[in-house]
């Protein structure tokens, strides 16, 4: 009774096409979006923020540019770690090399380095699809992974390989203190995730979506799958690029190529189903839960052992966590192939009758 | 059977199309031609190599041999962004509805050649987007009005009853304000009440919109009804190439069908 | 000369390991068009089980023999691939049978986790040996053709003899019993086989039956050359160019495909290497594959891919 939308007409197809048709759900986000940006930097502890809220923002950041090449546009890609490793890496050479280069250019900047390769490396997705395109990406993820560790002059020739930044500030504001990184990250993520929103929802998008659907039947509308696949990976592997470069420079501060590994790309993948493929929302359910989970299970396992008398390592638990996930991501495949976001939606609408049935 | 317009010049015309795929021969050697404003049904038994033809015309498949003349101008393999650009839409007979999208939505893919606004303007949407998608959607609510799917604007595809699900396609195809409209088996698979929507869709669709109709239906009275000329295809080769009743006595149709005549 | 006969042959022995592997993938890919991602963890699953049963089998019965300790460990192993087998067709192959490829190559994905994670919890995350008796010692080849003689690894050797020998068995397996036909109906059309009263489901659990034993063979013999360790799932992904380059339908491709990667990088590693900082291997199979991809995605072997509308 309090989610009903009686009343609520729409008089314009502009009211019609909003995001949130529902007046509770915009109410609800504007909320939400306030309290992130204006409660939680002063209630949050910094480990809160550090450990968990940090890398949750960037990781649905990254999320989000995965889902839109799988989830709208259906071309499976397991070289996200790749994307996010030449972002980051880009980012950091022109920052690094250029001086007096403002920090938020230079992220960009890394995006569109992310974006080239993307496009190259997508170039195959015109050829092929399915596994043989899960291949070429593993291809462009290795490439990657042998680039930055063997090609000297992207670490700017340090022997051992690793990188750091420092002394970050944005418009003259450093952001050093958790507080600071953590509004950074979530700037970015708003505006990101309200650009993609609108890309998903316009021609671009429905193109995506058609081939993604049924190619043939795209192209007898007249688009042109070069088009769509391409533009596909652009977007995608620019936000990808963006989100390892906020990864790189805000969240770890130092990093070496083995951070951007085949196991980091698995893990966006895991993301994306989990949390919904081809739903930006899902992309923000599926990086909490993959961030989260590891957390929790650190702190329920040891005392649920316990209970049986039982004592489990550190290490048992990360075995724990790999069995839960694969475990996840079948079940999840097998009763909800549409992730943790339709259970959500179909949640909403049981709340849209509630208390009655229908 | 033509209510309004006057069926004009040649549009379109098949020119010795021949088609194989490995060893099989699909279409041999077939030339017919279609006229502007006319229904033109292509019928034969299964098989014979119905949708094929179609989807040489669309450059879905490209034949061996042979070329297709549209509006004067002649290829020898279309290609289906330009076949689009050139107003020739289509549905298809397995329906190739976009299930991830609504009703709505799937419409409006027919509307994207249509659509100028690059990437960035639409990332953006404030502003000339989102005067583009409003525009759009309204010329959509018009063709959801003529095939009489309001309530189901918002309905993924994949919901919608069969005989609605055909609707869709045909409201895609008609997004698109073809020329020119292949209609794969539009009927397949419908009861009696939803064929009589269908033809009455058809019609007006040649009618008010003025399209050439280029029809393949199986139900023979169907056929009769509403086309004004029947190629009839068998075994990949044309047996036939005239007005329905013309075509309804020939002989060599008659034994392709071993007598089923409706 | 010598040198590159040397390195010809470290080539192709580490091939036919990889030959091994995808061999796994095309049995089950060409039984039920599944792509089976978890082929690598399933190699490390039955590693492990192989290992510390050999280990365990001593202590629990008493008995010092190392080769009867290997054979109960072999067996055990075995059985415990079949229960893997089952289970997966049980829990997951059974409720995704008309779901699209994408979806199933992401089960199968979730399955390689939980397979990591599971062997390790249950056998322990060190690194484990294999004793099976394996020679270790070089021999010199060909010492009258060449000064010094190529050097050449025993244990390579009976590796290859092994290998060999399970080709060869699993080819008489596929032409010579009722079993294999049905395999091979099944494999080449799925709805044909059913409607002869061939039950797919039980068609995939013997599959994946054998491809399990593939895999305990495969790790049994990487075991015993490098130890029982986490590595080896990366095999998997490396075994994935493999079938790309050989088709993803053919045993001789497997095996063929196996042998181009093994040698192509060992080649490219050692003559390339220098020029570009080393580390060829890394990307050599998969950039190798991707170009196999764009112009021959059937590979060398396999059936071409055709899209009906």
């Amino acid at each position: 009774m309090f989610y009903r939308e009686n009343g609520q007409f729409k008089t314009t197809y502009r009211a019609d096409q909003q995001v949130f048709p529902i007046l509770q759900d915009r109410v609800a986000i504007w909320a939400l979006l306030a309290a992130a940006f204006v409660v939680v930097p002063f209630l949050a502890s910094d480990y809160l923020m550090r450990a968990i809220l940090i890398p949750f923002l960037i990781m649905s950041l990254a999320a989000l540019g995965v889902n839109v090449l799988v989830g709208y546009c259906g071309q499976i890609s397991l070289g996200s770690g790749a994307f996010m490793a030449v972002g980051a890496y880009g980012a950091y050479n022109i920052f690094v090399r250029i001086p007096g280069m403002p920090l938020v250019p230079a992220l960009l900047l890394g995006g569109l380095c992310a974006t080239a390769f993307g496009i190259l490396f997508g170039l195959p997705s015109l050829r092929v699809k399915g596994l043989y395109l899960a291949v070429a990406t593993l291809a462009a993820q290795f490439f990657s992974d042998w680039m930055f560790l063997r090609i000297k002059w992207f670490t700017l020739d340090t022997p051992s390989g690793s990188v750091s930044v420092s002394n970050l500030q944005v418009f003259g504001l450093p952001i050093e203190s958790a507080a600071s990184r953590y509004v950074f990250c979530l700037a970015v993520l708003v505006v990101m995730a309200v650009l993609t929103k609108n890309l998903v929802r316009g021609a671009i998008g429905r193109e995506w979506m058609a081939i993604r659907d049924m190619d043939v039947a795209a192209a007898v509308i007249g688009i042109r799958p070069m088009h769509a696949k391409l533009s596909a990976f652009a977007v995608s592997s620019f936000i990808i690029g963006v989100a390892g470069a906020l990864w790189a420079f805000v969240y770890l501060g130092a990093w070496e190529p083995a951070a951007f590994s085949v196991d980091l790309s698995f893990r966006l993948l895991f993301m994306v189903i989990i949390g919904g493929l081809g739903s930006i929302m899902g992309s923000f359910f599926g990086a909490a839960f993959i961030i989260v989970l590891p957390v929790v299970l650190n702190q329920v396992l040891p005392a649920l052992a316990g209970l049986v008398g039982a004592e489990i390592s550190t290490v048992g638990i990360s075995h724990a966590e790999l069995m839960l996930f694969g475990g996840l991501i079948v079940w999840f495949l097998i009763v909800e192939p549409h992730g943790l976001a339709r259970l959500w939606s179909t949640g909403k609408q049981k709340l849209r009758t509630w208390p009655f049935p229908y | 059977m033509n209510g309004g317009r006057p069926i004009g010049e040649v549009v379109l015309d098949v020119q010795n199309i021949s088609l194989s795929f490995g060893g099989v021969r699909a279409l041999s050697d077939i030339s017919f031609d279609v006229r502007e404003h006319e229904v033109r049904a292509i019928i034969g038994p299964n098989g014979a190599g119905k949708s094929s033809m179609l989807n040489c015309i669309n450059g879905v498949y490209t034949p061996q041999e042979g070329a297709i003349m549209f509006r004067g101008r002649t290829f020898r393999h279309m290609n289906s962004r330009q076949v689009a650009e050139m107003g020739v839409a289509r549905t298809f007979q397995n329906l190739s509805l976009f299930q991830g999208m609504s009703v709505l939505d799937n419409l409006m893919t027919g509307r994207n050649l249509r659509m100028r606004c690059n990437l960035f303007q639409q990332a953006i949407r404030w502003g000339a987007a989102e005067r583009e998608e409003i525009r759009h959607r309204e010329f959509v609510e018009h063709i959801i009005d003529f095939l009489e799917i309001q309530a189901h604007r918002k309905t993924p595809v994949g919901q919608l009853p069969y005989g609605l699900q055909k609707r869709v396609d045909l409201g895609r195809a008609l997004a698109m304000e073809p020329q020119v409209l292949l209609l794969d088996e539009p009927m397949a698979g419908m009861n009696v009440e939803e064929k009589q929507d269908m033809s009455r869709f058809i019609l007006d669709v040649n009618d008010e919109f003025g399209a050439t109709i280029v029809l393949i239906e199986h139900d023979m009275g169907v056929v009769m009804d509403i086309s004004d000329r029947v190629v009839v295809l068998d075994y990949g080769r044309k047996i036939g190439d005239g007005t329905p009743d013309e075509v309804r006595q020939d002989e060599n149709v008659i034994r392709a069908y071993l007598g089923v005549e409706h | 000369m010598g040198f590159f006969l040397e390195t010809l042959f470290g080539g192709l022995m580490v091939g036919m390991l990889y030959s091994l592997v995808a061999l796994g993938f095309v049995l089950i890919f060409k039984a039920s068009g599944v792509f089976n991602f978890a082929q690598g963890a399933m190699v490390l699953f039955a590693a492990l089980a192989m290992a510390r049963f050999s280990e365990w089998i001593p202590q629990w019965t008493g008995i010092e023999s190392r080769w009867f300790a290997n054979v109960v460990a072999f067996v055990v192993a075995g059985l415990i691939m079949f229960a893997v087998a089952w289970l997966v067709e049980l829990l997951v192959l059974r409720h995704l049978v008309n779901q699209k490829g994408a979806t199933l190559l992401m089960a199968t994905l979730g399955i390689a986790y939980f397979l990591d994670g599971a062997g390790q919890t249950l056998f322990g995350s060190n690194i484990y040996k294999i004793d099976i008796g394996m020679p270790k010692d070089p021999i010199f080849l060909l010492e009258g053709m060449f000064q010094g003689g190529i050097l050449v690894n025993k244990e390579d050797l009976y590796a290859a003899l092994i290998a060999a020998t399970l080709v060869a068995a699993l080819s008489l397996f596929f032409q010579k019993t009722g079993i294999g036909r049905a395999l091979r109906a099944v494999a080449d059309d799925h709805q044909a086989a059913q409607s002869i009263g061939i039950p797919l489901t039980h068609i995939w659990v013997i599959v994946w039956c054998v491809a399990g034993v593939v895999a305990l063979v495969a790790g049994m013999i990487w075991g015993s050359k490098l130890g029982v360790q986490f590595s080896l799932t990366t095999v998997a992904l490396r075994a994935l160019p493999v079938v790309i380059l050989g088709g993803l339908t053919s045993v001789p491709g497997a095996i063929i495909g196996g042998l181009v990667i093994g040698v192509g990088e060992k080649l490219s590693e050692v003559y390339l290497g220098p020029f570009v900082g080393g580390g060829i291997e890394i990307w050599f199979a998969y950039v190798l594959a991707l170009v196999f991809l764009l112009f021959r995605p059937q590979g060398l072997f396999g059936e071409k891919i055709i899209d009906r509308v």
